[in-house]
């Protein structure tokens, strides 16, 4: 029982944790894009196309990173080399990525998808790669020469372009990287989370990974706290409300009133018990306002036009 | 060693730089002097590789190269120390440094180990491990020196380098200088202080408007002649409010009792228990370098944070530390903020907009109608009249803001608010990035100030406007403020030992001793 909800948990976490640790790196450059919820779109239905296509979920997930990131530099083009303002940017960024997925995806509704498996522990491979994923990046970001550079853009990208550091090109390779990761997290919905395709099947997922990253501080360990947390209650959620529909009697007396009284909250206030819980626990943990603003990117947003 | 001629550079229709010749020799100290706005900025970008030159030939050892970034700047052997905007706040010493080298590691490795060893050599202590936003301006500087020295280079550009140190700090960086030009590096040594370059400096080239006007030989001219060929004209002489009439009186216009203050932010400066008079008929300047609390100090005074006790800034008799900025303008207040843009004026605003946006308040009958309609005209008036008395030069009637230069737009905002008659008027920074005949007028209209009745604060880096103009200075240091000290007692030495964080009475002390 417990084993079985702490793999639901670690599933609902998963694609939250992808889609932020990419727009993590990609916020550390400078660089906000709106559009993850797009991406993860388009990701969605890649990943679940690709993998009916060929019968391999993995080639799918393969497929979905390649699109993310193709598709990221779409927004990349507009912002970095034609500065356009970036919110607007990825808002239109993400009603393509919804768009243009709702209507790739017309042929898939309604058939049933193929599903990657567990290889270990009860958990799917992409889970796996998502904690390496995350030694990874806080190793790259805080230990490595370009992880330095990274931060270097997005702390000051005037600094950085005075200093000769290529900051449109290492900004590219951020954005390209958020897109990949977000790619990833969508291929995550439609081929472990509920092997399908609905239309807009993402359900929000990028704009709370987006808040992940901004409550997280930057952080990298902290925005898997944060999406784990996000998954925990949101399993938790579903138990309750699971039970509350359940006629269980003949409990001890504690336990009788405890549930009696879960019963009586309204489920609207469980199903967005998630949102309100992961944005104050995160809220509380970056209250230290000296390092949240050593973390946070100086220059997040703001277009850059080198002067020649 | 270097050798540029005829290097323009033209941003639109201006031009920045027209046909720049300039020799350095080896083992020199040259001093590119001018005005803020002749083009000194541009000229190093183009040498450093940020900026690209469209017409001119730049000779390094005698071949003509072509410097397209500052990697290759650096690589033929050109160092450089910015005024500003190299360092990164977020990021620690150590990771600032290396991220100027390519490869190797991030500041712990080797490129640490030389960072102490070129820092011990040169008498530049730094601590790779402290984080930038936390350090003062005057350890930045090292951080950005060593840095620079960590790559060898031939020729080393200081942008403006003691603008933001203590005269004591500054003396520090002359011998490190001396030092470089021993070992055979040559020196561009920017500045606009006259003193420091006849002294320093071995050759100078003096630009305006964006074009050489002499070649000298610094310690054969006055400052006075430096100035005029920097300038172009003779700089009209200043006269203290004080000296002319003794009207000071013991009216206290403002008084701050005990202001303190948290700080706002990790890189901002708490005010801590800070005490001071300003009476009718003085001009009170305060001095300190960048960065002790200045700019805190200035954000308290004029409401854009409010006090926890309204007895901590009393203007005229009222306890106004609860009140907010316009409630303080009705008391007799002016502000005259240091960022002329976006701080003192909204840039995308004409002139008489912004004369409505900090007058509306104070003088509702005069510019507002019925049903609070603005009376454009009378505006245009005001601000006609302002452009007149305070020789603001502008290329429209009612331009933008951010169309006028800083210099002229620094007059019209003081302009702005002498043309209230205020009480009290609190300036930071009256004649930053101003040119000098601007910065004359500026200064002559607020010891008009003093001279009426009112009484002025002045907030400035610039010690020599301070002794200028004040007549007592109090210094600045880590969000505390010395006692005033009358301009009688008041010598550099002094003042420079106040910035440096002498505590006053210490510093008497050991001027005593010397």
């Amino acid at each position: 029982m417990l084993e079985a909800i702490l793999i639901s948990i670690a599933t609902a976490a998963t694609p939250l944790f992808l889609a932020a640790i990419g727009e993590l790196v990609a916020e550390r450059a400078g660089v906000l894009n709106l559009g993850v919820e797009g991406m993860m779109a388009m990701g969605a239905v890649t990943g679940f196309g690709v993998g009916l296509a060929t019968g391999s979920p993995a080639i799918g997930a393969l497929a979905a990173i390649v699109v993310g990131a193709v598709f990221s530099q779409l927004f990349a083009f507009l912002t970095l080399t034609l500065a356009s303002n970036q919110v607007a940017t990825g808002l239109a960024l993400t009603l393509l990525g919804l768009g243009i997925s709702g209507q790739i995806g017309e042929a898939y509704v309604g058939q049933p998808g193929i599903r990657m498996g567990p290889v270990f522990l009860g958990l799917d491979p992409i889970f796996w790669f998502s904690l390496l994923l995350l030694v990874a990046v806080a190793w790259f970001l805080f230990h490595t020469k370009p992880g330095l550079k990274i931060r270097a853009v997005g702390d000051s990208h005037v600094s950085a372009h005075a200093l000769g550091v290529p900051v449109i090109a290492i900004r590219y390779g951020a954005v390209a990287f958020g897109g990949a990761c977000a790619g990833l997290a969508g291929a995550y919905l439609s081929l472990v989370y509920t092997p399908q395709w609905v239309e807009a099947m993402t359900s929000g997922r990028g704009w709370i990974a987006l808040a992940l990253v901004v409550f997280a501080s930057w952080r990298p360990v902290r925005v898997l706290v944060g999406a784990w947390l996000f998954g925990a209650i949101t399993i938790g959620q579903l138990q309750v409300q699971a039970m509350s529909l359940s006629t269980i009697t003949g409990l001890p007396a504690p336990f009788d009133s405890i549930v009696g009284a879960l019963k009586a909250v309204p489920s609207q206030f469980l199903s967005s018990l998630p949102y309100l819980a992961t944005v104050l626990v995160l809220v509380l943990i970056s209250r230290n306002r000296r390092l949240a603003l050593v973390n946070t990117p100086a220059s997040l947003g703001q277009p850059f036009v080198p002067d020649r | 060693m270097l050798s540029v001629e005829g290097l323009t550079k033209r941003f639109g229709t201006l031009v920045a730089n027209d046909a720049v010749d300039l020799v350095i020799k080896p083992g020199e100290i040259h001093a590119l002097l001018g005005e803020n706005g002749a083009g000194k900025s541009t000229f190093v970008k183009m040498l450093f590789g940020s900026l690209r030159p469209d017409a001119g030939v730049i000779r390094w050892e005698g071949n003509p190269v072509s410097i397209e970034t500052p990697g290759e700047a650096r690589a033929l052997g050109i160092g450089m120390v910015f005024q500003h905007f190299s360092l990164f706040e977020a990021l620690t010493a150590g990771e600032n440094i290396a991220l100027a080298f390519e490869g190797g590691g991030t500041g712990h490795g080797a490129i640490g180990a030389r960072a102490r060893e070129v820092s011990e050599t040169y008498g530049l202590p730094i601590d790779p491990d402290a984080l930038v936003g936390e350090l003062s301006v005057g350890e930045r500087q090292r951080i950005e020196i060593v840095r620079c020295l960590m790559q060898d280079p031939k020729l080393i550009i200081l942008d403006e380098p003691t603008s933001v140190l203590t005269p004591q700090e500054a003396e520090k960086l002359f011998e490190t200088l001396e030092r470089l030009k021993s070992e055979g590096r040559s020196v561009l040594y920017i500045s606009h202080r006259l003193d420091e370059v006849r002294r320093l400096c071995d050759s100078a080239t003096v630009l305006r408007h964006g074009r050489v006007v002499a070649h000298c030989t610094p310690s054969e001219e006055t400052a006075g002649s430096l100035a005029a060929m920097m300038v172009g004209e003779e700089v009209e002489g200043f006269s203290r409010a004080s000296a002319a009439v003794d009207h000071a009186s013991d009216r206290a216009v403002l008084r701050l009792n005990g202001l303190s203050l948290p700080a706002a932010s990790p890189f901002a400066v708490p005010l801590k228990d800070i005490d001071l008079t300003v009476p009718a008929g003085m001009v009170i300047g305060i001095a300190g370098v960048a960065g002790n609390g200045q700019g805190e100090l200035f954000e308290a005074l004029s409401g854009e944070v409010l006090q926890n006790r309204a007895d901590m800034v009393s203007i005229d008799g009222s306890a106004a530390g609860h009140m907010d900025i316009e409630e303080r303008r009705a008391l007799g207040a002016a502000f005259v903020p240091e960022e002329r843009l976006g701080h003192g004026a909204a840039p995308a605003m004409a002139l008489t907009d912004n004369l409505f946006l900090s007058r509306h308040g104070t003088d509702s009958a005069l510019f507002t109608g019925t049903l609070g309609s603005i009376l454009k005209n009378k505006l245009k008036a005001v601000a006609a009249h302002i452009s007149e008395t305070m020789d603001v030069r502008k290329g429209a009637p009612d331009p933008h803001a951010s169309a006028l230069s800083g210099g002229n737009l620094q007059k019209y905002l003081v302009g702005r608010e002498l043309d209230r008659e205020p009480l009290l008027i609190i300036v930071n920074q009256p004649t930053w990035g101003v040119d000098a005949g601007a910065a004359a007028r500026i200064r002559g209209a607020l010891a008009n100030v003093a001279r009426r009745g009112g009484a002025v604060l002045a907030i400035s880096q610039d010690l020599d406007e301070l002794f200028e103009i004040a007549d007592a200075i109090a210094v600045m240091h880590h969000g505390r403020m010395s006692r005033p000290i009358p301009i009688e007692e008041a010598t550099r030495e002094k003042i420079g030992l106040l910035m440096g964080g002498a505590d006053p009475d210490h510093a008497e002390l050991a001027e005593m001793q010397a």
